[in-house]
């Protein structure tokens, strides 16, 4: 079973988290000034990249929680997890 | 569906809250319920029939005996943000006991329950089967289950299954 460090939990069941898109997308300080352009940038646009990629998970069978977490695409392994707020390590 | 067995007992009605909010509003909140809070992660605190469990770093459950109503808390927290949420009528509760409770969990819980992993004292959300539950080891040989209610035949056949297994 893959075991998923949340940063308020411990290591518990992957079953109980639900991933939750690309991390550190910063929403816009003044969204008015966007233009279609840069909303579908923000909005839709991702890296999508191969190997190592900083994710939201949720540990929404758990404390609730959102958090992020470096997992490598190729092999599914994490590499660590940090509460929201903190630097990508 | 089974009620009462040598493996299960449901566990009379309660009033329970779901209490949100910030550091302060929490320490407030310590301070006000008889039980405190428990500012380990994953732990119960409890003084007589007033329970206090975590859920989550600004998330605990709040168990007491039905119409308690929770003055000093309420008056605590007066004017700080926060949420205070009634749902003794949205979840139920029951005790999986025995010798064997953990074992029968296990058999639809994914969390290592052994004595070493989840002590007594220990609880947290996470699933039995495809049902959300809060699970708290009460005692060595017996842990209380909070489910949604549209869930607890589920949960309750689920572990009638197991016990023939
Ligand atoms: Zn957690």
């Amino acid at each position: 079973m893959l075991l998923i460090d949340c940063p308020y939990c411990g290591n518990r069941p992957e079953i109980e988290f639900t991933y939750g898109g690309q991390a550190h997308i910063a929403r816009p300080t003044q969204p008015a000034d966007y233009d279609d352009h840069q909303w579908t940038e923000f909005l839709y646009l991702r890296d999508n990249q191969r190997g190592l990629r900083a994710e939201r998970w949720r540990h929404s069978h758990g404390c609730g929680r959102f958090f992020n977490a470096l997992r490598d695409t190729t092999t599914d392994r994490f590499h660590g997890t940090y509460k929201v707020g903190e630097p990508r390590p | 569906m089974a009620e009462t067995s040598l493996y299960m007992r449901m566990l009379p009605p309660m009033s329970r809250w779901i209490l949100q909010g910030g550091a302060d509003a929490l320490s407030a909140a310590a301070r006000a319920w008889p039980a405190g809070l428990s500012s380990e992660a994953c732990r119960a605190r409890g003084q007589g029939e007033l329970h206090a469990l975590w859920l989550g770093p600004e998330e605990f459950l709040l168990l007491a005996p039905p119409d308690h109503e929770p003055r000093a808390l309420r008056e605590a927290l007066a004017g700080m943000p926060h949420s205070l949420v009634d749902v003794s009528h949205r979840q139920v509760a029951f005790e999986v006991c025995g010798p064997d409770c953990a074992l029968l969990l296990s058999a639809a819980c994914p969390l290592d329950l052994d004595a070493a992993h989840f002590p007594v004292g220990m609880c947290t959300r996470t699933v039995f089967g495809k049902a959300d539950i809060v699970l708290w080891r009460t005692r060595a040989d017996a842990f209380h289950v909070e489910v949604w209610r549209s869930f607890l035949p589920y949960c309750t056949e689920l572990l009638a299954e197991q016990v023939q297994n």
